[in-house]
């Protein structure tokens, strides 16, 4: 079993994801232990960019509040080492391409590997791209997330077939952020991909309440949430720890 | 690899919900650049909309001036909508119509390319929505209005920079959430594949007039062709049908803005380096982590920290040379060519020409130049007597 798969073996997986240094990085760090023994399976750490492409208005202003306070890839490096002293649930990075090309993809996979990061999740690389990153993921132990969309249709299986870590369900059109009501049929894209490969399926972007995430559940093996988190984080600044907890334990109760 | 490679750049770095539509896109395309019915509909178009072909116009005064080769403008700037952005957006529009779309969304950075799209649209009876930079509707204020007039939505865009880089951004946000029914009509040679070569192709029809004005009128090719870069796509056209020909220089010129060794530019070949963002591989103007730089030219249309992946090949390989001009070198020939050809230059196409000034007068008068007259240059008027710190009230 791979490390990542350990996430979905506690019943259905709550994954939740944060913008790393905002609004700085002693908060995440103090976050990060929260939601982990709040009941998050499986942490999201995302490397702030300057332009992230496929974020919505909140995650957008949380990556440019990270990089405003003076965070750096090597710092989010150094904050990865010091949790993974207490923290033993796995952990991936999400960031952009660029984060990871620009530092050098093998310097960057390996220093991730040996401060204790499973996987990486990068939106902005699809099937078609992804010989640029996985084979030094491989090499170094890391396991690249890949997406399915509402669009991906027949690509599903394809996808599926190669996908490793978890499948990672976009569960509508657009970027990330809270939606009022997900009308894509998510049943039918996860028994695609269970049809293909046994693999663990996780969805993300839009889901914020228990009801949602309950609803997802049913159909996943794990429920991801963002934009929800990262704006109790935008309103509550280094006040956010006690929030932050009782919203992921409220999650996690609403999918045991 | 992927498809859509130039050397090691380009490719399809972008969201899995974005695949399927450009894998449409593509096929589309395949089909149609082929298809003669569509070639005559975009050639019918290019002559009694656009009114192509464009002049290949010979500058003897600027060239008795400079006193070195001779010196030919390609009048893009006499294009329908007063820029080469017409033939890319007249191309793409049709293409989206044959692909069943109703609606197009773009970026625009000083607005030629949203005037352009918004025209097509207006003319096809189609919706259309433009992204613009807060910055560079400010900017370009008057470019904003004309595509209101012609029924096009402008959305003014806060997020990083307020500029180009962070309209085409918001493009793409936008098209993953409406595809079935929306075609994204990127201006420039840039961004995933196809679009770098559907760009170039419809931008191509520029070096072909070239070729044979030339060969008309000189009886042999230019010594040198140069454009201005932003992205890139005017270059490109320029270039795509010399590649070919070894004899032709083929010079891209850079917003330097305040110089390449201030952080207040946006020449990318001299002060980028390989990255990955907007879709493709190529050079970027990035830190030492790959954030984004915030760029800067007192051209909005040359204001991106990126260029086209074609380019960096063409770079890569010494095919083509890339160089920077500064703000101060652009605005001092936009008023040279005004004053001595009566012909008022876009500030971008401004950048082209102050490198042929400096260039020229190495050459022997039995060579010649082409430079790409990408637009013209009513539009940044105001800005340009704002530098020199006239303040011109409307």
């Amino acid at each position: 079993m791979t490390k990542i798969a350990y996430a979905f073996q506690n019943g259905k997986a709550f994954i939740p994801f944060l913008t790393c240094g905002d609004p700085d990085l002693e908060t995440t760090e103090a976050l990060v232990k929260a939601m982990a023994e709040a009941g998050a399976d499986l942490i999201e750490l995302g490397i702030p960019f300057s332009d992230p492409t496929a974020e919505g208005p909140v995650i957008q202003a949380a990556n440019l509040r990270a990089l405003r306070a003076g965070t750096t890839t090597d710092k989010v490096f150094e904050l990865v080492r010091k949790l993974r002293e207490t923290v033993t649930i796995p952990m991936v990075f999400m960031t952009y391409a660029n984060v990871v090309f620009s530092y050098g993809s093998e310097k960057f996979l390996s220093k991730a590997a040996e401060v204790g990061i499973q996987g990486l999740i990068l939106p902005d690389v699809p099937f078609e791209e992804k010989a640029e990153f996985e084979p030094l993921c491989a090499k170094y132990g890391l396991e690249l997330v890949s997406m399915i969309a509402p669009t991906s249709h027949a690509r599903i299986r394809s996808i599926a077939a190669e996908a490793k870590g978890f499948v990672y369900c976009v569960s509508s059109l657009g970027v990330t952020g809270v939606r009022s009501s997900i009308t894509t049929d998510i049943g039918a894209m996860v028994k695609l991909v269970k049809e293909t490969k046994n693999i663990p399926a996780a969805v993300g972007f839009g889901i914020s309440t228990p009801e949602q995430a309950r609803e997802m559940a049913q159909k996943a093996d794990g429920v991801i949430v963002g934009s929800a988190i990262v704006k109790l984080i935008a309103t509550n600044g280094r006040d956010s720890i006690k929030p932050v907890t009782e919203y992921v334990k409220s999650m996690k109760d609403a999918i045991r | 690899m992927s498809n859509g490679r130039f050397g090691i750049h380009g490719g399809q770095y972008i969201p899995e919900t974005l695949m399927n539509a450009v894998i449409e896109l593509e096929e589309a395309y395949n089909y149609y650049k082929n298809d003669p019915d569509f070639n005559a509909e975009l050639d019918e178009l290019y002559r009694n909309y656009a009114g192509r072909p464009s002049l290949l116009y010979y500058a003897e005064k600027m060239t008795k001036d400079l006193g070195g080769a001779k010196i030919y403008l390609k009048r893009e700037d006499l294009n329908h909508t007063g820029a080469h952005k017409i033939n890319n957006a007249l191309g793409q529009a049709l293409l989206a119509q044959k692909m069943g779309k109703t609606r197009l969304i773009a970026e625009t950075g000083a607005g030629q390319h949203g005037v352009a799209t918004a025209t097509v649209a207006a003319y096809m009876g189609m919706d259309c929505e433009v992204y613009m930079g807060r910055l560079d509707m400010e900017r370009q204020a008057l470019n904003v209005y004309r595509m209101r007039l012609m029924g096009t939505t402008v959305h003014g865009v806060d997020a990083g920079t307020a500029t180009l880089k962070d309209a085409v951004s918001e493009c793409f946000r936008e098209w993953t959430s409406r595809i079935s029914d929306t075609h994204y009509l990127l201006g420039s040679c840039m961004g995933p594949h196809p679009f770098p070569t559907i760009v170039r192709d419809f931008q191509a029809v520029i070096s072909k007039e070239i070729k044979q004005q030339m060969l008309a009128q000189e009886g042999r090719l230019p010594d040198a062709v140069i454009a201005c870069v932003g992205g890139g796509s005017n270059a490109i056209g320029s270039f795509y049908n010399f590649i070919e020909d070894p004899g032709v220089r083929l010079i891209g010129c850079e917003a330097a803005g305040r110089g390449v060794d201030t952080f207040e530019t946006a020449a990318t070949v001299a002060t980028g380096r390989l990255g990955i963002f907007h879709g493709m591989k190529s050079y970027f103007c990035q830190d030492e982590f790959g954030q984004i730089a915030p760029v800067y030219s007192i051209s909005a249309g040359l204001d991106y920290p990126g260029i086209g992946p074609e380019h960096a090949w063409l770079h890569d390989t010494g095919r083509a040379e890339y160089v920077p001009v500064t703000d101060d070198e652009a605005v001092e020939t936009f008023e040279y060519l005004s004053r001595t050809e009566g012909i008022i230059p876009a500030i971008e196409s401004a950048h082209a020409v102050a490198y042929a000034k400096k260039l020229a007068p190495t050459m022997r008068p039995d060579q010649s130049i082409v430079i790409t007259l990408s637009g013209r240059g009513d539009k940044d008027v105001a800005a340009i007597a704002r530098y020199r710190g006239e303040d011109l009230h409307d």
